[in-house]
């Protein structure tokens, strides 16, 4: 039979005393990951030791996390420390140079894969909305379910409605992007990025284009969403909201991780000089 | 857009200014907040009433300045041309109008055939050159002979004399004595023309394709479109419009050039006025297939312009968001 990598293990941990030769035996295939709970299901995102390089340039070395069903991962770090690429990588809008990148247990940086049934299971939101200019609100929110999912029009304009109607734009539907305000822009990209249901969402510092007075109403559908158990991966630099939604806080420096751990770890009580050093920088802005 | 708007306010202004003044003064206690002034009885104040005036001022004396030099050229080019000794002559041989009635029939049938020959040529223009910028912009090496070949198409197309590809393609395929070729030099003609403007067309659109922004495709392909839907959904809408401009100045050039048939012994209105000029040697024919010409490209010319002032604003619209 083929060994289950994780269903034997909680048999194994009441018995702590022959614990280690045990896990040994059962599940080299777990080794690496880092889970300190043995009963962790699948991750749905699983990134191990990825980098990525421009010429001589490494930009990404070494990253290595996971996001866990319902897990929000938030990335910080300042400008050129290597978030965006490495969301660029999960997206496989960039080819990695070294490392495995696993959605839902598939290795998606095989180069046999197909990289657009790939990114159906993806939403990516990014700074700048990238809504499309030639479409009503309506009909951006439609494009990939009608499009790509092959849903019926009927069907997916239900459900685009009930999206809509949930971010306050229901009486926009015919209205083109560049008649809404930043915040509604931005909060129609995030519905556009959810009318497929994907597995996991990337934002993009998606607040960072927004008039502060706006950046509320867009992190309050975010964490609506990390809410209904939605996973994601975030970069961002509003550090109020990343200790509220992050289930882990990864601090990029220089494309690699300086720091991570829970959001009090991290952002309260930072053990590396460079942490501090960010975070005092952002703190005095 | 505030002088144009404040313009029609002002003549009866300064009649009406004390009375509206005082108006405006005691309104005041009642709402002091500046928005509910405004939808009340708003009055300028004395320095923007001034500055008003002045733009008036402006603009009457350049309105005048202008309607001055126009008189003073029409009134020279008059003297100088109705002046010179030839005129007489020019006008009899140029500007008959019994040469034209008589023309008439023959030149203005001939216009059909130009016209029939625009709306050919520019479908299979718009379609072939569409065709061809979509396979320069393939990626990937399997693509590269693609890429290379209509790199040449128009570079050549491009480079030849609208003339000479006529005289190759109207007496070069027949020679060649091909079955089902056809023999007719309007279809001839019409061939010749939709290769050299499907040319001009391909490096419209593709500059038109370059103009969208990546980021367009990146939203695009994040969805999970492919590369032919992400071109047919997200950037070819955006790129055609943008292009509709130069490309009704190519439908222009086209309509013009359509005149160029006649070397190929093809009946159009310049053929027809050449015909009909030989008859009594006079050019008049010739001005009247010109008249006819301006009145198809004129029109063709404004709604060119209209439509480029549109998107002009559209995409500052556009930067906004």
């Amino acid at each position: 039979m083929p060994e289950p990598t994780t269903a034997p293990e909680p048999t194994t941990v009441p018995e702590p005393t022959t614990g280690p030769a045990a896990t040994t035996a059962a599940d080299p295939a777990e080794r690496p990951s880092p889970g300190p709970d043995p009963a962790a299901p699948t991750p749905v995102l699983s990134v191990r030791g990825l980098r990525k390089t421009y010429g001589a340039a490494v930009v990404l070395r070494d990253i290595s996390f996971d996001v866990l069903p319902g897990q929000a991962v938030v990335l910080i770090g300042g400008s050129g420390s290597g978030k965006s690429t490495l969301l660029r990588c999960l997206n496989l809008l960039e080819t990695v140079d070294d490392g495995d990148v696993l959605l839902a247990g598939e290795d998606i940086t095989d180069p046999r894969v197909n990289v657009d049934r790939v990114r159906r299971r993806i939403g990516v939101v990014f700074q700048a909305y990238n809504l499309f200019p030639h479409m009503t609100v309506l009909d951006n929110v439609l494009l990939a379910p009608v499009r790509v999912h092959r849903r019926p029009r009927a069907e997916a304009r239900d459900r685009a409605r009930e999206l809509l109607t949930r971010i306050g734009l229901a009486d926009k539907l015919d209205v083109y992007p560049d008649r809404l305000s930043g915040g509604q822009q931005q909060r129609l990209a995030i519905v556009r990025a959810l009318a497929t249901d994907p597995a996991l969402l990337l934002l993009d510092e998606i607040t960072s284009a927004l008039d502060p007075e706006l950046v509320g109403e867009v992190l309050g559908l975010v964490g609506e969403l990390k809410r209904d158990g939605v996973p994601m991966v975030l970069a961002t630099h509003e550090m109020a909201f990343a200790r509220e939604i992050a289930d882990e806080v990864i601090f990029l420096d220089g494309g690699a991780i300086a720091e991570r751990g829970t959001p009090a770890r991290v952002l309260d009580d930072p053990a590396g000089p460079r942490t501090r050093q960010f975070l005092s920088r952002l703190r005095a802005r | 857009m505030s002088v144009a708007e404040s313009r029609p306010d002002q003549d009866p202004e300064p009649s009406r200014r004390p009375g509206a003044e005082r108006a405006g003064h005691e309104s005041l206690p009642e709402s002091t907040h500046p928005a509910a002034g405004a939808a009340e009885g708003w009055v300028p104040s004395a320095r923007q009433r001034a500055r008003e005036q002045y733009r008036l001022r402006v603009r009457r004396r350049s309105v005048l300045v202008a309607a001055v030099s126009t008189l003073v050229v029409a009134a020279v080019a008059v003297v100088v041309i109705g002046g010179s000794s030839g005129w007489p002559l020019v006008r009899k041989r140029f500007f008959s109008a019994s040469e034209m009635a008589d023309a008439w029939p023959a030149v203005s049938h001939g216009l059909l055939v130009n016209l029939k020959l625009f709306v050919l040529c520019a479908a299979a223009a718009g379609v072939f050159g569409l065709l061809l910028a979509l396979l320069r912009t393939l990626a990937g090496p399997v693509f590269f002979p693609v890429r290379v070949l209509t790199a040449l198409y128009t570079d050549v197309f491009r480079g030849l004399p609208v003339i000479l590809v006529l005289y190759l393609v109207g007496f070069g395929l027949p020679a060649l004595r091909l079955k089902g070729m056809p023999r007719d030099p309007i279809v001839l003609g019409g061939i010749a023309l939709a290769l050299t403007y499907s040319a001009y067309v391909a490096e419209v659109i593709r500059a038109g394709i370059e103009s969208v922004h990546p980021s367009q495709v990146a939203a695009a392909r994040s969805l999970g479109l492919s590369y032919p839907k992400t071109m047919r959904f997200v950037v070819l809408p955006q790129a055609l419009r943008r292009v509709v401009p130069p490309l009704l100045n190519d439908a222009i050039s086209l309509q013009k050039d359509s005149g160029l048939v006649s070397v190929l012994g093809v009946v159009d209105a310049v053929r027809a006025a050449q015909i009909a000029t030989s008859v009594h040697f006079n050019y008049s024919p010739y001005v009247l297939a010109g008249l006819l010409f301006l009145a198809i490209t004129v029109p063709l010319t404004r709604v060119t312009d209209y439509l480029a002032a549109r998107s002009a604003r559209r995409r500052g619209a556009d930067h906004r968001a």
